[in-house]
């Protein structure tokens, strides 16, 4: 293998790692779901595999899908073959995914709706959980209620944060377009705006989509290794006090 | 029964138990081998390492082991047994009615045996409905959403075809109708992970009890939204409970929610068994404590007497066991294990 074909190979994985698993939120590398990329020339072929046999077809066509979008978009790229393996569906979706087919055309009889549903569905919901994690982080770094909720995109865009802090902004940041106009930062899925007294229960409200992303990641790796009889994936860290005490309606602010 | 250390005794009526046959003789084709794999993942993946079997013996453990595993080790004092047919995969189907009625006829005051339907059966499944209720006298049937049959990949519960059924279940004393909705088999986007149509369902049979088992994992959010509006919708907790031993602090969280939203008396516990065995889910269950600041938070609790309704005192109310006078019986009846 040569450095340059090595170079290319991570640029591949940087790509991929972008996609993310729709219901869970997380990368498709950071699931340990990518089996193998081989890069010849300008030629890349990725193999793919998922927790089990019966993954919802309409989520795999996606990430497949995805993967082939985001790995075609690197300038030396001329072809990209996107191969699932050990699925009850991976003639249809391997074939569906190489001939540029809607997930409908490739499913006849049994898709109802095009993946674009799907993808604002479970977009809408990532940007849920984004923007209550970074919510959470604000507070708990002592800004208040009606200052937060008052900045544009600009606004936040300035806002000093820590480390973690930036790195929650940038992920909600991506997503912040799917829900309503800007430039407020913060709008519900519906893009309408939160009143600072209702901050608390709009965030036990929106915290139910996290949990239950955060629970279905648990499950996935879990069944990844069982199947694939291996060790599982790095699990984010199972919240600690720190993130009870920013549950917690939030002290005496500062401005 | 189970005890706690005080002596004080508890009902355990176990929501949703199997017995299934996936042994080599029985699976019709690669999608039979791949659905007790995929069991087996779960089984794997969320039992203690202890509690591990073999593929072989997971495959098909037989009445016996079964009755040791609920009644004899295991603290279960009912089980409700819920069906699941999946005659595509399997030769004789992977846990029908009839295998399930073996364990019944041995014991009786101990099972409640259910029955299942599927609304795509039309005319022919409707008497099959009347035969099971004549039959094995059930109150309550498991439906699977998301089966295949044909061409059709799944059905939703708020179809016409659909209300035909529960109008006739309704008609003949079945109550309780349990709707996998949870991780599951082939889903497509016509899919069992959508819980809206129990919403419409609920609404328009007020006089059934809808027990969506897993609590509609993957869409638990979704799913509790709906369960808060409707005063007959309730969560199995099959599923979710395992997650007790490998994700306590998550599990904590979602059972916050549940008693949030769904409340405590709404929320039922059931092994999944043979995936789990009801022992250790129990005994965890029953020494589980919400953190304080959890508890602060929803203002939820997850005290004695609500062990005592999930783990029992639900599925008593709403299938009619008076558990006191189960207890007489129980304890007068030698339980006949061969």
């Amino acid at each position: 293998m040569t450095v340059t074909n090595q170079a290319r190979i991570d640029e591949v994985r940087a790509a991929l790692d972008r996609v993310t698993d729709p219901e869970l939120d997380e990368s498709v590398v950071e699931l340990n779901f990518i089996t193998g990329i081989d890069v010849a020339g300008g030629d890349v072929s990725v193999t793919f595999r998922l927790p089990t046999y019966w993954c919802a077809a309409n989520f795999s066509y996606l990430m497949a899908s995805d993967m082939r979008d985001a790995v075609a978009v690197l300038p030396w790229v001329e072809k990209v073959a996107v191969v699932l393996d050990d699925h009850m569906f991976v003639d249809t979706i391997n074939d569906g995914v190489a001939a540029g087919k809607d997930f409908a055309d490739a499913f006849p009889t049994e898709a109802q709706m095009d993946l674009s549903g799907i993808r604002l569905n479970f977009g809408l919901k990532s940007f849920e959980r984004r923007q209550e994690a970074l919510l959470r982080h604000l507070l708990a770094e002592g800004f208040e209620p009606s200052v937060i909720l008052q900045l544009t995109v600009d606004g936040l865009a300035r806002v000093s944060l820590n480390e973690e802090g930036r790195k929650l902004r940038a992920r909600y940041l991506e997503r912040r377009p799917l829900a309503g106009p800007l430039p407020a930062a913060f709008v519900s899925r519906d893009g309408t705006e939160i009143a600072p007294d209702t901050l608390t229960a709009y965030l036990r409200n929106v915290r139910r989509v996290g949990l239950n992303a955060e629970f279905n990641g648990a499950l996935c790796r879990g069944l990844l290794a069982a199947r694939y009889g291996e060790a599982p994936a790095v699990l984010p860290a199972e919240p600690g006090l720190i993130d009870f005490l920013r549950m917690a309606p939030p002290p005496a602010q500062r401005v | 029964m189970y005890k706690t250390k005080s002596g004080e005794e508890i009902f355990i009526i176990d929501g949703h138990v199997h017995l299934w046959d996936a042994s080599p003789e029985n699976i019709k084709n690669i999608h039979g081998k791949q659905f007790i794999d995929c069991f087996f993942g779960y089984h794997s993946a969320l039992s203690p390492p202890e509690q591990v079997w073999t593929a072989e013996k997971f495959a098909k453990y037989g009445v016996e082991q079964m009755e040791k595993d609920l009644f004899i080790d295991g603290p279960d004092d009912m089980a409700i047994m819920n069906p699941t047919y999946l005659k595509d995969f399997y030769k004789n189907g992977f846990n029908t009615i009839e295998q399930n009625a073996v364990l019944k006829k041995r014991n009786p005051d101990r099972i409640i045996l259910n029955g299942a339907f599927d609304p795509r059966d039309g005319e022919g499944g409707l008497e099959a409905l009347h035969a099971q209720a004549e039959i094995y006298k059930i109150k309550g049937v498991k439906l699977y959403t998301a089966e295949w049959k044909g061409n059709s990949r799944g059905y939703k519960l708020s179809d016409p075809e659909a209300y035909k059924y529960l109008e006739t279940a309704e008609k003949l004393g079945i109550k309780n109708i349990h709707v996998h909705k949870g991780p599951t088999i082939i889903p497509l986007d016509r899919d069992a992970f959508d819980v809206a149509d129990i919403d419409h369902c609920a609404t328009d049979f007020p006089n059934l009890n809808f027990i969506v088992e897993h609590c509609g994992l993957p869409r638990l959010d979704d799913f509790c939204w709906i369960a808060v509006q409707e005063s007959n919708v309730f969560g199995g907790l099959a599923v979710v409970l395992p997650f007790i031993h490998s994700r306590p602090g998550y599990f904590a969280k979602v059972m916050s929610e549940l008693l949030f939203w769904l409340g405590e008396d709404k929320i039922l516990f059931g092994s999944d068994y043979g995936i789990w065995t009801p022992r250790w889910l129990v005994e965890k269950f029953m020494a589980f404590e919400l953190p304080d600041e959890l508890v602060q938070e929803t203002g939820k609790q997850l005290t004695l007497d609500i062990k005592k309704k999930i783990l029992g005192g639900n599925a008593a109310r709403i299938y009619g066991v008076d558990i006191e006078a189960q207890k007489a019986k129980l304890r007068h009846a030698e339980m006949a294990v061969a």
